[in-house]
């Protein structure tokens, strides 16, 4: 199979362009489809497979699914418009509630693109608290993935030992940051407090704990027969139709295609550790599940580096312009007072100008393009999900293929809805 | 606090100046005006040249479009920094494309005018534009000529209006739903 399956606009191709309104009169009109076995089926948007709320319109034919389409926006709340209304400081309250499992990187790209368009650069430290809380919320949500990725197939036990380890990374993002989830922690000219006190031995505690319960999951499942079966030969992409289709992450490197931006294209300080980037061969289900079970150790492995190389100094930047001043120097001076009122109120200019700013999220490319008219909120803010763009190639991996199998696929692709509809 | 601010307006002017200079040395690259945004190549087309700049880039190897959005300039306060020769209009389709044996980036940001928003699909180019067109043209209203389903994909699909248009108000509008009378 080549790119020119995917290339293809007749009905013979696997994406289902049909309007709901067009569905529901062949739903209410069964002569429409009565020439062959063919049936429209709907799964979603509430299904327990669907993480959230995903639609599908499958075109069926028996158990076998020909055509499909995910029908999105149960979830959508106008986030980039809202995002026009928020000034640049309150801009991460709003993109973390985008990928809700991978919190930190939507605040980091924004972070990263408001500093781009500011022209500040942030202190080491600050650079490398990033790159801790990054790679332990990519072991968190790969995490969440063994959890549903398993729960979806049948092995429900795996729901909760994937759950009782993101809890204790969750753990420690409490402790640092306050909150479980949407932080709000990645600002723009930093982070928004230093690490505490022993968060060495509560990283180093989670590192000693995840690892030999990956060996576990070994056992349960990369080795087991039943669920190798389950997922080898499932949902297959090839390099070319995933380059085609943009997709992004893990879904383009279970194709064997090696690209990962924190090696390749690398931000914040990913080029002073060492770390492997994961390709697949096939391009099924159980690569993209293989993948992101090893990524967990190369976090692991980075995250460990980071606990030896982890610079002293301050973790946010000292230019008087995006850093409110010192919390006790509010009540020794009115200036300082005024100045934090300032900041928190009307927020800091932004010289105009363009930026766009990639990271590499659990799922993929995650960017951030921003517009500044140089006022104190972005005139534009755009951001590139992950997960809805590697949602296109959700009807490719499901053609010709079972419904049963659909639901490992909808697993594999990994989408969060926060991010999808936004 | 007011040093702060006239600060703040220097640093401002100084940027868009910079631009300015960089902008009319006319360098150009597949038919379109090269210009540098913060380290980033920017290509500036029209409609006309859009679709043969993009299959420029695709035949020199920018195999995969990463991103594709629009920006709405009705109300942008600041000068607009285009180069000489590009006739700005109020709608931008701006695209990242990206050249993964290179680890080469492009931007390419396209004028649509008000009055006809209709700018060529890329999907012959790269069929991965799919989605994302059918996000502009929900949200803008910028239709993509040769698409295969435009259609809205985040609004329901009676919804009227575009909504990251900046003539489309933000505040409590009475929430509109879709007839469910007749789905089975």
């Amino acid at each position: 199979m080549t790119a020119e399956r995917v290339l293809r606009r007749g009905d013979d191709s696997a994406v289902l362009r049909l309007s709901e309104a067009a569905a529901a009169e062949i739903g209410n009109d069964p002569d429409t489809m009565a020439d062959d076995e063919r049936v429209l089926l709907n799964m979603g948007p509430s299904h327990p497979s669907t993480h959230g709320v995903l639609r599908l319109m499958l075109e069926m034919e028996g158990e076998t699914v020909l055509r499909s389409k995910p029908v999105v926006g149960y979830l959508h709340t106008g986030m980039e418009k809202q995002a026009e209304q928020l000034s640049f400081l309150q801009g991460c309250t709003n993109v973390t509630r985008m990928d809700y499992a991978s919190p930190l990187f939507s605040e980091l790209a924004f972070s990263l693109t408001t500093e781009k368009l500011l022209g500040i650069e942030v202190p080491e430290r600050a650079v490398w608290i990033r790159m801790l809380m990054c790679e332990l919320n990519r072991m968190s949500s790969h995490l969440l993935f063994m959890a549903t990725n398993g729960m979806d197939l049948g092995a429900v036990g795996m729901m909760i030992y994937g759950w009782r380890e993101r809890e204790e990374v969750l753990r420690f993002f409490e402790m640092v940051t306050g909150l479980r989830m949407n932080h709000n922690y990645i600002r723009p000219g930093g982070v928004a407090a230093d690490l505490p006190d022993g968060w060495e031995a509560e990283v180093a505690r989670i590192l000693e704990i995840t690892e030999p319960r990956l060996e576990e999951y070994d056992v349960l499942m990369t080795g087991q027969p039943i669920w190798r079966e389950r997922l080898q030969g499932v949902g297959v992409l090839n390099a070319d139709e995933a380059l085609a289709l943009s997709a992004t992450g893990p879904l383009l490197r279970s194709t064997g295609y090696a690209w990962d931006l924190r090696r390749d294209e690398p931000y914040l300080a990913y080029d002073e550790v060492d770390f492997d980037v994961l390709v697949g061969t096939y391009g099924d289900c159980y690569d993209r599940f293989a993948i992101r079970l090893n990524e967990i150790r190369e976090s692991m492995k980075i995250v460990r580096q980071i606990l030896e190389k982890m610079p002293s100094g301050d973790y946010r930047v000292q230019d008087k312009k995006v850093t409110p001043p010192p919390r006790v120097r509010i009540d020794q001076s009115m200036e300082a007072l005024i100045h934090h009122f300032k900041i928190f109120t009307e927020g800091y200019k932004v010289p105009a100008g363009e930026a766009y700013c990639a990271v590499e999220s659990p799922r993929g490319e995650l960017g951030v393009y921003i517009v500044s008219d140089g006022s104190s909120t972005p005139y534009r803010m755009h951001v590139r999900g992950p997960s809805f763009i590697n949602l296109q190639t959700m009807p490719h991996l499901m053609k010709d293929g079972l419904i049963a199998d659909g639901v490992a696929i909808i697993s594999s692709v990994d989408p969060i809805m926060g991010e999808v509809d936004r | 606090m007011v040093s702060d601010d006239e600060h703040t307006a220097e640093e401002g002017a100084d940027t868009s100046a910079d631009e300015v200079d960089a902008g009319p040395d006319h360098e150009t690259r597949y038919g379109a005006i090269v210009t540098d945004s913060l380290g980033d190549v920017v290509l500036h087309v029209d409609r006309e040249t859009y679709l043969a700049t993009m299959t420029a880039a695709k035949d020199d190897g920018f195999d995969q479009l990463i991103d594709l959005t629009a920006v709405d300039f009705l109300a942008y306060a600041a000068p607009r920094d285009l180069p000489a020769g590009v006739e700005p209009e109020r709608f931008e389709v701006v695209v990242q494309l990206i050249n993964h044996d290179r680890g080469d980036r492009v931007r390419v940001r396209v004028q649509v005018p008000a009055d006809e928003p209709v700018v060529p699909s890329l999907f012959d180019v790269w069929p991965g534009s799919e989605a994302l067109e059918r996000e502009v043209f929900d949200m803008f209203g910028i239709e993509f000529d040769e698409h295969p389903d435009m259609s809205r994909i985040l609004m329901p699909e009676d919804w009227v209006g575009y909504p990251l248009r900046k003539d489309y108000a933000v505040g409590s509008i009475p929430v509109q739903f879709k007839s469910a009378s007749n789905i089975r």
